[in-house]
């Protein structure tokens, strides 16, 4: 570890800090409907698709009617995309002449864009047309985005209201969390991108003979239109196969820098946009400080656990830190905060190899997935997965006391526990239900890339990538196979909806709710002794969950590679 | 629901039609009119033919030039396309190695790249990121270590006095960003690039 090291981190740190504020202000006033200076542009497109649409964008719906104006939106995505991939062939803007996906693969695929996840069982520049990698994977990389950002918008006016019956306009939000937040972001940062040297182009892949005389086909295409999302919306699909570790999706120190500040940017805000929000932005303020702590043992853990290297490495005389599968140009620290950001957050690109990384170095981001990605987490999906753990943490505040817990004036209940506690329980039956079937299958066994404790490692980071929505591999797993493809897709379905569905019934439970005057009884939850609380029930679930499978993988695998053994 | 049916249908297509086409196309009419070099892959050209891109490393195994670090990017097999084989540098199909800290394979890829590099320089410590796998397959640099530990070679194959080739070497070391951003690297075909070329850029 070195100085110049930490001094990226901690300037990383305190640059997404600043951007909260700032952003989640603007999120704010676009959810309320205010005007702002993009109105004048996107108004008449805004009102004209209202207007196509039939939507009066002023009438609010219930919980249970904005739950399924989502779900039904998200179903005409995945038959969308799944027709474009089986179809692909037949479409136009495909000059590598890619040929249709299998269906299995097609079916993992679409549910993994449509879930915000982003697993990828193919490589982007051997399996996708232009035209699929546009119209179909970009799409859903703006649209499952907004869908995460829009389903906590509605979870915090279940908070800030009161005894109200509606949670707002699931089109109205959609639409305007599309065109006035993620689509202005993006075209500013697409131009970034391409000023660093992110291709986007239309034309062929292009062909170059080597200075040694061999020939060298090199893989372009609009690729920087679809990084700009896929890094601001936490989705992580890659372009390439190679994902941000391709120089061409990630070409130098600086853009690196600002992706991973990406990643975060809209988690971070929406912190700040929940207390704006509910009134205090104090509140806001005490959850971003619970993440930040999970964040910066996560990012300590990681960064010594890969500048301390491999010990095979050593003996060989090799010194400078584990350098299997990283690139030069983001060497140590830059390749293991971008693996703590990608995995805090739920975005899953990655600048280096998760699969080469250190067993305690690759057991981090592995961690981070399995407490549900509430470290800034997903757009959206970290802040209502942090405000589950926030219902569970201010419930065993008030069983201490003997009080009816109360959350921003809000009385916390048996019907939001039994919610909270049925999102929290889904996570873990799947990541670990599917490794566990998996590793007793012998032709799903036979996918794994490294023997030993490490394969065991490679299936359970599949699963809990895909339970997750994170998207990030261990990628020597072959998963493009009929069971990896099937059960991956399940995880995904269940592991987004299964936490959508009861955090909405949340929202619209406490949005009919009185609010409560704070009084000298109510525990405060904008100082450190909540913050502390609230890190300690996340370990604590989250520990008494996974420790056992991480010592079958990262842990027994740690111990071995100490003693020298290999497989 | 049937109500929420139309609103699903045309939002659906209407956002489709705007980040799924208007947006990329946009994009990329915007990025080849400001940055026409970046946008279309920051190609070199020599003598009229494209010879690679300065952002994708490629494959050097001649004594004259430097080398770039181990890529485990695969291509189909010449005589059986329904099988891949090692092709190093396959700017079409990026990957890493994916082997873990306590493979088999690993160690002993790395042992015998060890031992071949001390072989050809004795009198320095082998950098680490020569014998490392590149996570995109494509990485274009080195870092300054490991130019200078290749000197010797390269110089004795090119018949240039050591101080020469270490001082192109120099030249071609870029710094970290701000102080702090990244790690010092060099683009082993713009190194190479000013081998051949005699002069520097």
């Amino acid at each position: 570890m070195t100085l110049i090291g930490w001094m990226q981190i901690l300037v990383f740190c305190t640059l997404v800090v600043a951007l909260a504020k700032p952003l989640g202000g603007y999120i704010t006033r676009v959810f309320n409907g205010e005007r702002n200076f993009l109105s004048p542009i996107l108004l008449p497109l805004e009102r004209g698709l209202y207007g196509l649409a039939g939507i009066d964008a002023k009438r609010e719906q219930h919980w249970l009617t904005y739950t399924i104006a989502m779900l039904l939106f998200n179903a005409i995505g995945f038959v969308s995309l799944y027709a474009l991939l089986r179809f692909q062939a037949n479409l136009p803007l495909n000059p590598a002449e890619q040929v249709a996906v299998a269906p299995d693969l097609a079916f993992n695929t679409a549910v993994s864009f449509v879930t915000n996840t982003n697993w990828q069982n193919y490589g982007g520049e051997t399996t996708m047309s232009y035209l699929t990698q546009m119209v179909g994977l970009t799409v859903q990389n703006f649209v499952s985005a907004a869908t995460g950002i829009v389903l906590a918008v509605a979870l915090i006016r279940g908070f800030a209201r009161a005894s109200a019956a509606t949670v707002g306009n699931f089109w109205a939000d959609m639409t305007r969390c599309t065109l006035y937040i993620l689509l202005p972001i993006c075209i500013i940062f697409t131009l970034f991108l391409v000023w660093q040297g992110v291709p986007q182009t239309l034309g062929a892949y292009v062909d170059a003979t080597t200075l040694e005389g061999a020939k060298q086909s090199i893989a372009v295409g609009p690729a920087a239109s679809q990084i700009a999302i896929k890094i601001l919306g936490t989705n992580g699909g890659g372009f390439f196969n190679a994902n941000a570790a391709h120089p061409f999706e990630n070409p130098t120190s600086l853009s690196n820098f600002v992706q991973m500040l990406s990643i975060f940017a809209i988690g971070a805000a929406l912190t700040n946009a929940f207390g704006r929000m509910v009134g205090n932005e104090r509140q806001g303020w005490a959850i971003l400080a619970a993440m930040g702590v999970l964040f910066v043992a996560g990012v300590t853990a990681a960064y010594w656990a890969e500048a301390s290297g491999n010990d095979a490495f050593t003996a060989l005389g090799l010194t400078g830190g584990n350098m299997e599968g990283k690139e030069v140009r983001f060497g140590i620290v830059a390749s293991a905060l971008f693996a703590v950001v990608t995995t805090a957050a739920s975005c899953g690109a990655v600048n280096a190899m998760h699969d080469s990384f250190t067993a305690l170095g690759g057991m981090i981001p592995l961690i981070n997935m399995q407490l549900g990605e509430i470290i800034v987490g997903g757009v959206g999906a970290g802040l209502y997965g942090m405000l589950l753990f926030v219902v569970i943490a201010i419930f065993v505040a008030g069983l201490m006391v003997g009080r009816t817990p109360e959350y921003v004036g809000k009385k916390i209940e048996a019907k939001e526990m039994k919610m909270a506690m049925l999102a929290i329980l889904v996570l873990p039956l799947m990541y670990l239900g599917w490794t566990a079937a998996a590793v007793v299958i012998p032709s799903a066994v036979a996918s794994m890339a490294n023997a030993g404790p490490h394969g065991f490692s490679e299936v359970l980071y599949a699963y809990t990538s895909q339970t997750a929505n994170n998207g990030s591999a261990f990628g020597g797993l072959t998963g493009n196979t009929l069971w990896y493809n099937t059960t991956g897709a399940i995880a995904m379905l269940v592991g987004r909806f299964l936490m959508i569905v009861p955090a909405m019934a949340i929202a619209g439970s406490l949005a009919a709710k009185k609010t409560v005057p704070a009084s000298s009884g109510t525990f405060p939850t904008t100082g450190g002794l909540f913050v502390g609380l609230l890190v300690g029930v996340i370990l604590i679930v989250g520990g008494l969950t996974f420790f056992p499978a991480l010592a079958l993988g990262p842990i027994v695998e740690h111990l071995a590679m100490r003693a020298g053994t290999v497989f | 629901m049937l109500r929420e049916l139309r609103p699903a249908i045309v939002v659906f297509i209407g956002l489709m039609l705007i980040t799924g086409l208007a947006y990329p196309l946009a994009m990329t009419g915007m990025a080849q009119a400001l940055f026409p070099r970046q946008a279309n892959g920051s190609l070199i050209e020599k003598d009229g033919t494209v010879i690679g891109s300065s952002l994708i490393g490629q494959q050097f195994s001649s004594d004259r030039y430097f080398h770039g670090r181990p890529s485990a990017t695969l291509g189909p097999d010449p005589a059986d396309s329904s099988k891949s084989v090692a092709q190093p540098y396959n700017a079409a199909n990026s990957m890493g190695s994916n082997l873990g800290p306590t493979s088999k394979a690993l160690i002993e890829r790395v042992q015998g790249d060890v031992n071949t590099l001390k072989a050809e320089n004795p009198g320095m410590a082998v950098p680490i990121d020569l014998v490392t796998t590149t996570a995109s397959g494509l990485d274009p640099h080195i870092s300054p270590d490991a130019a200078i530990f290749q000197v010797p070679r390269v110089a004795k194959a090119r018949g240039m006095p050591d101080n020469r080739v270490r001082d192109l070497v120099s030249q071609h070391v870029e710094g970290r960003l701000f102080g702090f951003l990244g790690e010092p690297r060099v683009n082993v075909l713009a190194l190479n690039l000013a081998l051949d070329g005699g002069a520097p850029k």
